[in-house]
């Protein structure tokens, strides 16, 4: 009994904390917590894929990608979009992209639906790079930041880095939410029955693959939030944010934190952006930049993690698991 | 499109398939037999250009850099397997993938730290630099003939090795039943190393050929993984003559797809979208056989 209860005690403080810090933390502190709860949202968002219905997508970077051009072509140049109008729309434009993926992909399983994803992402991927249509491999810029403003009333100004990390973290918390709920729901239960046995499932009469398309679905829009959010931060988007180096980051992220966990994710996305920036800020040694070859120990850490914390970071400390 | 334009650009898709096939079919093999899923294999196809171009420098010749290169690659096989591979046996997809992905990234940086970020090209040897006319304006490189050549040979050979010889039937054996080949007193842990080492070496060798056609880059492993990725789908993962017809498919699609021209009322489909043809490709096979077209059902 004791150990839910801990944990909402750590979660409430670790809420407070967030909510606190733009209070006494300078502008690149709160970027970069704004950074780590945006790409939290994304990991948790391929969560519900993976640790819920078990399914493992490659290519989840597209939903992420596709809401941050849908924002950059729904402003109007040099103008403001609203954002009670835009973010709805790329949230609906992931969401009905992962309607058609989910469709096709879901016809296949287990190592087919990894390259599957992977290659519907890539498909995209050179959509976006090869034409036209939205600025080709250099991207779009979002010059001016969505307004906020209804009926001439303006609750906050996302200009603002503060105003802007209060908005990150209000989602923040509504998608942690939501997630908890559905987990604990029936439709979470039917998707945690299909991951362990789906024909056993598919015998009590539930329509697994509605199921599986549906989750796929839920998991492509609350991505499009992370990448929606993301687009707003950094004031660009391009090729990049859909590309598979991306699907693969946030794979990492989940399982690092541990798959199938509620905290994992948000774990995972802290504990990795951390170490990225840790290790680029490392000094040069002889002739060699270190922090330019920032990518080498990260390579090895994510090697020793598959081999040795294959579980997660939230598995080891006894976080709850996916069956509970 | 006349007829010598034609004919260079099938023997130009005709020589990209068999190239992606010495790629894909190590992919294939390695996933096949040893359950493994290799994020890093085009890695090795890196690894293998950037090989060429250093050995061949040192050495004067390509000549003597490819079986040097060979030597190297199928020890880095090895070694790599000892390593890293063999622990992943008893460990998920997931878990693969990561490892593998991580791989990719420590691969990329020691080749940054070892041979810099510049762009190289690889002379062709002079024995085979000459080039055939065609027309009074067109010719076809000799060299592009002789990749074709030797993949087919390769290709044979590897066919003849898996299903004509004792070790191939060993080899094939282990991939149904584990358990059983090893309690016939067969060393089941050496047949996967020697697969594995198979699997690099044909990648890393496809790297050293190609690299007088393609240049030395950063990041040219990543582009064509994901290209083997889609033959080894489209192909039935596991399956090598899958591999093959999925490779040459996808040689052609993506030849003609940047050569033809294709309108569709005055937007231009082709060759703008050329980058995504063998993705559309994937899809449409996947919708039609969902386990590739040579894939053991699911």
């Amino acid at each position: 009994m004791s150990r839910p209860r801990n944990l909402a005690v750590v979660a409430l403080v670790i809420l407070v904390a967030l909510f606190l810090l733009p209070f006494v933390a300078e502008k690149f502190t709160v970027q970069f917590a704004t950074r780590i709860l945006i790409m939290a949202i994304f990991a948790m968002s391929l969560n519900l894929l993976i640790g819920q219905a078990g399914l493992v997508s490659l290519g989840h970077a597209a939903f992420f990608g596709i809401a941050g051009y849908c924002l950059a072509l729904s402003s109007p140049q040099y103008q403001a979009a609203n954002f009670w109008t835009s973010l709805p729309l790329a949230m609906v434009a992931a969401g009905a992209l992962a309607l058609v993926i989910g469709a096709l992909v879901l016809r296949t399983g287990g190592i087919y639906f990894i390259m599957a994803t992977l290659a519907f992402a890539q498909m995209l991927f050179f959509l976006l790079h090869d034409t036209g249509i939205a600025g080709g491999s250099d991207g779009m810029y979002i010059y001016v930041r969505p307004d906020a403003g209804v009926f001439g009333w303006h609750p906050f100004d996302l200009e603002k880095f503060g105003d802007f990390y209060f908005v990150v973290l209000a989602l923040f918390v509504i998608v942690f939410g939501f997630i908890a709920v559905l987990r604990a729901s029936l439709f979470g239960r039917v998707l945690a029955g299909i991951r362990v046995n789906e024909q056993r499932m598919r015998s009590l009469g539930f329509a697994t693959f509605r199921y599986k398309l549906a989750c796929f679905v839920i998991a492509g829009m609350l991505a499009g939030t992370a990448g929606y959010l993301a687009a707003v931060q950094f004031g660009v988007v391009n090729p990049d944010m859909l590309g598979w180096h991306l699907s693969g980051a946030v794979l990492m992220m989940v399982i690092l934190g541990g798959m199938g966990t509620l905290a994992g994710p948000v774990v995972g996305a802290a504990v990795m952006l951390l170490l990225e920036l840790g290790l680029q800020s490392m000094p040069e040694a002889g002739t060699l930049h270190l922090g330019k070859h920032w990518q080498l120990p990260m390579g090895i850490a994510i090697v020793l993690v598959a081999l040795y914390l294959p579980n997660g970071i939230a598995r080891l400390l006894r976080w709850g698991s996916a069956d509970d | 499109m006349d007829l010598a334009t034609f004919l260079i650009q099938l023997l130009n898709a005709v020589q990209y398939g068999l190239l992606l096939f010495l790629i894909a079919g190590g992919l294939t093999l390695i996933f096949g037999i040893m359950g493994i899923i290799n994020l890093a294999h085009g890695s090795f196809y890196m690894v293998g250009a950037y090989l060429a171009w250093s050995l061949s420098m040192h050495l004067g010749s390509l000549w003597l850099a490819l079986p040097a290169g060979i030597v190297l690659s199928v020890l880095l096989g090895i070694a790599l397997e000892w390593l890293l591979i063999r622990r992943l046996y008893r460990l998920g997809h997931l878990q693969q993938v990561l490892l593998t992905y991580g791989l990719i990234l420590i691969v990329e940086e020691l080749r940054s730290i070892i041979w810099g970020d510049e762009v190289h090209g690889v002379p062709a040897p002079d024995l085979l630099s000459a080039s055939i006319p065609l027309t009074d304006m067109l010719s076809y490189p000799v060299y592009r003939l002789w990749i074709s050549a030797v993949c087919i040979v390769l290709a044979a050979l590897l066919y003849v090795l898996i299903q004509r010889t004792r070790l191939g039937m060993t080899i094939r054996a282990g991939a149904t039943n584990r358990e059983m080949v090893q309690s016939l007193g067969i060393d089941i842990d050496l047949l996967y190393r020697f697969v594995f080492a198979l699997g690099v070496a044909l990648a890393a060798f496809a790297g050293m050929i190609a690299a007088p056609v393609s240049s030395v880059f950063p990041g040219m492993g990543n582009q064509v993984l994901i290209v083997c990725f889609v033959v080894v789908v489209i192909g039935g993962i596991g399956s090598v003559k899958g591999a093959m017809i999925g490779a040459l498919l996808i040689g052609l699609v993506d030849t003609f797809g940047k050569v033809v021209e294709l309108k569709v009322g005055s937007f231009r489909l082709l060759p703008e979208l050329a980058g995504m043809s063998v993705y559309l490709l994937m899809a449409v096979v996947l919708l039609w056989r969902p386990a590739g077209l040579f894939g053991k059902r699911a």
